[in-house]
């Protein structure tokens, strides 16, 4: 019965859907910028914990202190005991520059689209869950059809499913202003100016491994949706994201 | 038709030269209020020329954070350095009573101080955590004289607008700007945790510059020089960090 309802609501979307394109066009062009700054900071990143792959809870830590966890990876120093015999070589310069560079624009294109999502109605529009989708149970019918992998409804290429929503807004609003905040508390400067962004955190140390796991989740949620993504029919889902239509079929068949 | 793309194309051309010379118009702003770090050429130079105006425009003032006695890391960390050179070594041997500290450039009174000389001036303790780059971090109090005081007693020229400082090991010469020099916590440091500043963490003399990760805390300082440009100093790249591949300005 509630099922019913559902599709009864996704088709009025797919049939007003058709004239506008599937994503607009900020949309898609904040979303690829998004794409390619994201593997910037995830390779620079990387490189970066590659110099002291040991993370720490509290203020300070440095190889004298017992770490949180570490990896089993050679480093970049040879300060490190990694226990292997050689020592990678140095990447952090341009890891640095590259990470802080693409830094800005992830957060200007952030900027520019929170603006926009405000003003246009997307949040509301897009990502906010209906009303009808709210209750407990809609929720976890909608959980149980992705995680059963359901084939997704015509209606889906059209509009994001519940799951879709609830995952995009903690990636917008909670994912990425956690890993910008956690970025700089890192900063000596910037918390010279505002020192409760690492004093909340409990410190720098903890700010650093907080940006690790928040990345760790960051990365997590990328791989979700490339999955995703693919079982949707790839093609066509990006194919979306740059035209801005699904292509070939439109609506439902 | 073709008027249309026309009147597009001259609207089009006047925004970007609108933009362009906007552009411009920003940078020459920028340079005049000291907002353009030296090694803002490059692919990574519009990252970087905004991470260093946006930090300076915010941090001017702004104090580095202290710590309470109980706070310091005990022991501290000593990043391995290169092996000292042989004048090290001799200086060392005769317990720095020959080390000096060379200021000049553009003061009024250009000195050469000894390490005794440095320790008449007023004395700064402050408990401030040291940063790596690469990630790790330690606290320690560190005893010594603000390096504004030594700068106003030599008598700034108005021209100024960076020291450079220089490691007496060959290539290892760092700078940063008046905001950084003139800080109340930016030291001259020659103690740590209650006795000399041990070697391995920079001693007879250290700068330390706690808005700014460690590498900006160049050990065993012999020399400062006042300047109007950076052009003059080895590449011109502001410091031998760019040299390296990287970051003259290290706030972040």
């Amino acid at each position: 019965m509630a099922e019913t309802t559902w599709s009864v609501d996704r088709s009025t979307a797919v049939a007003t859907g058709t004239d506008a394109p599937r994503h607009a066009a900020l949309v898609r062009v904040t979303h690829w910028l998004t794409t390619v700054c994201f593997f910037a900071l995830l390779v620079s990143g990387l490189e970066i914990v590659v110099s002291h792959p040991r993370f720490y809870w509290g203020e300070t830590g440095n190889v004298l202190t017992p770490a949180l966890f570490s990896f089993p990876i050679p480093s970049s120093r040879a300060t490190v005991p990694t226990g292997y015999g050689y020592v990678l070589p140095d990447q952090n310069g341009w890891s640095r520059y590259l990470h802080f560079e693409a830094a800005w624009v992830l957060v200007l294109t952030g900027v520019l689209y929170v603006i926009w999502g405000v003003l246009s109605g997307h949040f509301r529009k897009d990502l906010l869950p209906d009303a009808s989708d709210r209750p407990v149970q809609a929720f976890s019918r909608a959980l149980a059809r992705h995680l059963r992998f359901a084939r997704p409804v015509a209606a889906d290429a059209w509009s994001y499913n519940l799951v879709q929503r609830l995952a995009y807004i903690l990636v917008i609003f909670v994912l990425f202003p956690l890993v910008i905040w956690t970025g700089l508390a890192m900063s000596p400067a910037f918390v010279s100016a505002v020192p409760s962004t690492v004093t909340i955190l409990g410190g720098r140390q903890s700010a650093r491994t907080l940006h690790f796991l928040v990345s760790v989740s960051l990365v997590a949620f990328l791989l979700v949706h490339v999955a995703m993504v693919w079982f949707a029919g790839f093609g066509t889902r990006v194919m979306a994201m740059i035209t801005g239509t699904p292509a070939p079929t439109r609506g439902p068949e | 038709m073709s008027a249309i793309s026309r009147r597009k194309m001259i609207t089009r051309g006047l925004a970007a030269a609108a933009g362009l010379s906007g552009l411009a118009v920003a940078e020459r702003i920028a340079d005049r209020y000291g907002l353009v770090p030296p090694d803002h050429g490059g692919i990574y130079g519009p990252g970087e020329t905004l991470t260093y105006a946006a930090q300076r425009l915010l941090t001017r003032h702004s104090l580095a954070r202290e710590f309470s006695r109980s706070q310091i890391s005990n022991p501290p960390f000593a990043i391995e350095t290169a092996p000292p050179s042989d004048h090290f070594k001799r200086l060392q041997a005769d317990r720095f009573k020959d080390w000096r500290l060379a200021i000049e450039g553009l003061v009024v009174q250009p000195a050469s101080l000894s390490l005794d000389d440095v320790k008449r001036f007023p004395v700064r303790r402050q408990i401030t955590e040291i940063a790596c780059e690469e990630g790790w971090s330690y606290v320690a109090e560190w005893v010594g004289t603000p390096l504004v005081d030594v700068l106003r007693a030599a008598g700034i020229m108005p021209q100024a607008r960076y020291v450079v400082y220089f490691s007496i090991e060959a290539s290892w010469w760092e700078s940063v700007d008046m905001a950084d020099a003139l800080h109340p916590q930016t030291l001259l440091a020659y103690a740590m945790n209650g006795a000399d500043l041990p070697v391995a963490f920079g001693g007879p003399l250290r700068l330390r510059v706690p808005r700014q990760l460690g590498y900006k805390s160049v050990k065993y300082i012999n020399r400062l020089a006042v300047t109007d440009s950076l052009e003059r100093f080895g590449k011109g790249l502001g410091s031998a960090s760019p040299e390296g591949g990287y970051a003259w300005y290290a706030g972040i």
